[in-house]
């Protein structure tokens, strides 16, 4: 499985042009900043390289892309910078921890209110859906964001072909328990969180044909610390709505309570939508750190896709539903 | 207790002939390589996807450290009777307050970049997490200011330690800041507050029994 994958990514791809590209304009960017002028020329592997990406597979685009202006976040940045805490809790922690990490054979397990209930194995669950390409801003509620370029299937599809029964309001998703797999998951002192990670989304949100079950990455499977093999995409919301490694899918009338929420509910709510005008009450949400960028830019409403999704919430309250 | 040790303490000189001189240089040296090690890695590229997160957090936590070091000196001090560690305190201090500036300036400088409106709101509304860190640096500069000689005669041994225990309150508020910036992941801060209260503990129960012994004196005396 680990050599399979390995082979699946060749190195001069994850060590792309862009990369480096990206990194060196940060360090100028950095060292203008401070003043370093030097820094530029002792880096190593910095000669002016080729800013174009080359891509590495054809991609179909898709109206629901990020505009062309939008840099794709460099394929390292994506995968060795995570926030999985089944993992660990560093952002490198996923990278290394998940070598081991077994997403095939995979089940997932459909219950609640709906007419197709079973466990599906990973291929019959997405037996006769299409993967589409899409290019999402991915905004973590820390205040940075990524652009990445997702390959899944549109949720909508899915739930369809599972048929929930008209009493059916929300999905519930969860991750894997499996303690051998997972560090954090061993760990009975000073849990991080209560597992398994919970998550939830209204019916309509669920169907919305921005939500994505994604499969892969840069036309390459979803990398473990990503949240192989399945896991949801919402771009509209903040990071920690996208629930990895997903195990269940339950049909309710009952809102889920998802594991942020659970752990601080006056922090994390169950909508958890990009919002520049509500604050986390730690810290901003007006602006974000664009991964690999320095300035930070401006933080959009519903993360710049409120076209596709604002109608969703036009009778709520996002100040007391954040 | 007392007499046994400054008994101790004047036995010092003899089996630690004044050669402190010569670790000063050293300890400096020992307290620049995390900002050696920290420059060098943005240089090279060392540093995650988020660099500046990481310039922030590393340069926060090495602040966290140093007042540790800092106030370690005393009881380390008084447990193995090494009296000499006392010349090195103002340094892990200073250090303290060094790394507390970069991380103030890694903040205004490289995470805001002068957005002051951004800063004004965040230090002086509703952000505790911020403000946490803001008075723990604010407490710092007293105490690197009067940090000198000149200072210490200026306003007299006690009440430049009274200025001076000014650390336990910015270490407090340090952790507290510490404890705000993570989400979930509690375990850290929790450690550096049990240290603290380890620290400050052993303080509280020295004065304590340095009080009762005294007390016991004077009873004798009487």
């Amino acid at each position: 499985m680990l050599i399979q994958r390995a082979s699946d990514v060749p190195s001069s791809e994850i060590t792309s042009e862009n990369l480096y590209h990206n990194r060196r304009e940060f360090i100028k960017t950095a060292s203008a900043v401070l003043g370093i002028a030097a820094a530029g020329t002792i880096i190593p592997g910095c000669a002016p390289g080729v800013g174009a990406f080359a891509e590495p597979q054809a991609r179909k685009p898709s109206p629901y892309d990020v505009p062309a202006t939008e840099k794709q976040t460099p394929y390292e940045d994506i995968t060795t910078y995570n926030n999985y805490y089944e993992f660990g809790i560093d952002k490198g922690d996923p990278a290394k921890n998940s070598k081991n990490f077994k997403p095939k054979p995979w089940t997932v397990k459909v219950d609640g209110m709906c007419n197709k209930p079973g466990s599906y194995a990973f291929d019959d669950l997405i037996k006769g859906l299409t993967v589409e390409d899409r290019i999402y801003r991915m905004r973590c509620v820390e205040a940075w964001s990524m652009v990445i370029p997702w390959q899944g299937i549109p949720l909508a599809d899915l739930i369809k072909k599972l048929e929930p029964a008209p009493s059916a309001k929300y999905v519930e998703f969860k991750t894997l328990v499996d303690p051998n797999q997972y560090p954090e998951q061993r760990r009975s002192f000073f849990k991080v969180l209560d597992w398994p990670y919970i998550e939830g989304l209204r019916l309509d949100e669920a169907t919305n044909p921005l939500a994505l079950f994604a499969t892969g990455i840069y036309g390459k499977p979803l990398p473990n610390q990503n949240g192989a093999p399945l896991r949801l995409v919402t771009p509209w919301k903040y990071g920690f709505k996208g629930v990895k490694a997903i195990v269940s899918i339950r049909f309710t009338d009952k809102q889920p309570v998802n594991t942020w929420q659970q752990q601080a509910p006056q922090e994390y709510g169950f909508y958890a939508n990009v919002n520049p005008n509500v604050d986390h009450p730690r810290w901003s949400q007006a602006r974000e750190r664009r991964i690999g960028e320095f300035f930070k830019r401006p933080t959009l409403m519903f993360n710049g896709y409120s076209e596709q999704v604002a109608q969703m919430y036009s009778g709520l309250d996002l100040r007391k539903s954040f | 207790m007392i007499k046994a040790e400054r008994k101790r303490d004047s036995a010092q000189p003899k089996l630690m002939p004044n050669r402190w001189w010569i670790f000063k240089p050293v300890v400096f040296l020992l307290c620049l390589v995390p900002a050696v090690w920290l420059l060098y890695d943005t240089l090279t590229g060392g540093l995650s996807a988020n660099p500046l997160e990481d310039i922030r957090d590393r340069t926060g936590i090495w602040t966290l450290r140093f007042l540790m070091f800092t106030l370690s000196v005393t009881p380390v001090r008084r447990m193995i009777g090494w009296t000499s560690l006392i010349r090195f305190r103002r340094m892990l201090g200073l250090f303290a307050f060094f790394y507390g500036f970069l991380h103030f300036a890694t903040y205004v400088w490289l995470d805001q970049y002068f957005a002051w409106g951004e800063i004004l709101k965040d230090v002086f509304l509703k952000r505790p997490f911020i403000i946490s860190g803001f008075i723990s640096f604010v407490l710092m500069i007293p105490l690197a200011m009067t940090s000198t000689r000149k200072w210490i005669a200026r306003l007299g041994g006690s009440r430049w330690q009274m200025v001076h225990r000014l650390i336990y309150f910015s270490t407090a508020v340090g952790v507290l800041h510490y404890y705000w910036r993570v989400k979930s992941d509690i375990q850290r801060p929790v450690a550096y507050a049990a240290l603290l209260a380890l620290l400050l503990g052993y303080r509280g129960w020295h004065a304590f029994r340095q009080h009762r012994s005294q007390g016991a004196a004077e009873m004798k005396a009487v």
